[in-house]
């Protein structure tokens, strides 16, 4: 009786979980659907590769918008990865200490800011002094990625097992190198996923680069100039009342998730485990 | 026969926990010492203050000398990174780098500090793994992760790994404690050949080992030496009582 009644509660149980797993997917592959047929019929090799044409006119893409998008999020990376990364370093292995709690909490803090207050920031310290620029957008970009990567690097280097860190001191290595050549290398896919999650998320990421990266209609004129980015095209084609425009949004949506997903794929296979 | 290492009034503390109580004990050149007790009688804390291993714990503290070659390892102007040169530590869990190859994990600590002359690499990780008594099983497999091997062979890894900075004193830290019984009495066996060249310190908390492997034995009780002397006289006419008490086996 009792052992029936076990195994009724772990069934449920199971049920339960796979349950919310579904409740989890659900809204997720909702999205991949939508965008996929909205988007699909928009994309042909004029939309990737075409400037946005003026209103009223037919055709044009958002090639440009490609180009400023990964030119504002590799200098994001530029800026935010490194920064990230060596923070994240400094929390796990010498953060030990009131600075390194404060700044683990204040990281936490910025990670859950709106994305708005980076673009905000952006806009106070840069743009007002060097106007509308690629390097705002990836400046105000980088804040957002920082936090993330921070946290998520201090959290994979703190799964690595002491005893790694302690076979390698004495061995002679000395604490810098030991963190550089064992610890870093040893938490490196999750080094990976957390810089990957940054991208993905800052890839997205509209409201700060309206107010720093701003737009422009025309292919990047140079990293001190306004840059058309792709979440602001979307956005511009999606607000318009013409059809037209927002079936390229679609398409852009669509275009801008398979980059991502591309991305996530390819640094995956690049930093595969050899063994 | 030379004492190696002399041990003068060591004290060790974690935080406010008094660990180490004046410790005064020599090691011999090319011998094998013993050092046993119950669970939490410090011999790990010694051995690991023997290679300023314990100084990376947090909190942690000590004081007193150990003179190695007459030299005193806790002087100011040393480097404990050089001290950790020359004397070697095997942990108890096999803890092989899991990114490198078996290759680099022998090479990796003369790599790390600068060596990159591939024919001094070659011949060295070949010899510290005969050394280790490993090189016939893992001869083609040097490219293979260190992790893909048994639990004994890890264990050897890590000692090939440890030989190859070319130390003089090894300190072992129950490195059987994590193996099934053939593997235990290849490494006892490695470590009595290992002693013609190098000065061997085990902790180990089977004491069948210790009578097996050892030519001293120093009895850990409360964070003070109790005894130390010959294997032999120890484990058939131990001086002091908790010595007894321990090694027939009354605590412990």
């Amino acid at each position: 009786m009792k052992w029936n009644r076990r195994k009724l509660i772990d069934r449920i149980m199971s049920f339960l979980t796979a349950a919310c797993v579904v409740v989890a997917i659900i809204p997720l592959l909702s999205i991949l659907y939508t965008v996929t047929i909205n988007g699909i019929s928009a994309i042909n090799l004029d939309f990737l590769t075409q400037l946005p044409k003026p209103e009223g006119e037919v055709g044009g893409g958002l090639g440009n918008a490609i180009q400023g998008t990964f030119i504002v999020v590799g200098i994001a990376c530029l800026i935010g990865l490194p920064v990230g990364i060596l923070a994240g370093v400094y929390l796990s292995e010498y953060g030990e200490n009131r600075f390194g709690r404060m700044v683990s909490f204040v990281a936490d803090v910025l990670a859950g800011t709106p994305s708005i207050a980076a673009g905000i920031f952006g806009y106070t310290f840069i743009v007002l002094y060097f106007g509308f620029s690629a390097i705002a957008g990836g400046a105000a970009l980088s804040v957002l990625m920082i936090p993330i990567v921070a946290r998520t690097t201090e959290e994979s280097l703190r799964l690595v097992s002491g005893s790694l860190r302690e076979a390698s001191l004495a061995l002679g290595i000395p604490r810098w190198k030991t963190i550089l050549h064992i610890v870093l290398s040893t938490a490196m896919s999750g080094i990976i996923t957390g810089a990957l999650l940054a991208i993905a998320r800052v890839s997205g990421e509209t409201a700060p680069l309206l107010l720093t990266a701003f737009g422009n209609p025309y292919w990047a004129a140079g990293i001190n100039k306004p840059i058309s980015t792709m979440p602001v095209q979307i956005y511009t084609y999606a607000i318009a009342p013409f059809p037209d425009w927002h079936a390229k949004a679609w398409g852009g949506a669509l275009v801008l998730i398979i980059l991502v997903l591309i991305l996530n794929i390819g640094v995956r296979f690049i930093t595969r485990k050899k063994y | 026969m030379q004492n190696k290492i002399t041990v003068e009034t060591l004290n060790a503390w974690f935080g406010t926990n008094h660990a180490l109580k004046n410790i005064n004990l020599s090691f011999q050149e090319n011998r094998i010492t013993a050092i046993i007790g119950p669970s939490g009688c410090g011999k790990s804390t010694f051995i690991r203050c023997l290679n300023r291993m314990h100084e990376v714990v947090r909190g942690a503290k000590v004081s007193g000398k150990v003179l190695v070659d007459g030299k005193d390892i806790y002087e100011r102007d040393i480097d404990p990174v050089d001290i950790r040169r020359c004397i070697g530590m095997v942990f108890q869990k096999p803890n092989p780098f899991p990114t490198m190859s078996i290759y680099d994990n022998v090479a990796a600590g003369l790599k790390l500090n600068g060596m990159k002359d591939k024919k001094i690499l070659d011949k060295t990780v070949e010899e510290s793994l005969k050394k280790a008594a490993l090189w016939d099983e893992v001869k083609n497999d040097l490219n293979k992760s260190g992790v893909s091997l048994s639990g004994g062979q890890q264990q050897r890894l890590c000692i090939a790994r440890a030989l190859a900075v070319e130390p003089e004193i090894i300190l072992f830290d129950e490195p059987c404690s994590a193996l099934d019984p053939i593997s235990t009495s290849r490494i006892e066996d490695l470590m009595i050949e290992l002693k013609e060249k190098y000065t061997i310190v085990i902790v180990t908390h089977n004491m069948q080992q210790a009578a097996r492997v050892s030519d001293y034995t120093a009895f850990f009780l409360y964070g003070e030496l109790i005894e130390f002397g010959e294997t032999n006289q120890i484990f058939k006419k131990p001086k002091e009582k908790s010595t007894e008490d321990y090694i027939v086996g009354r605590f412990g």
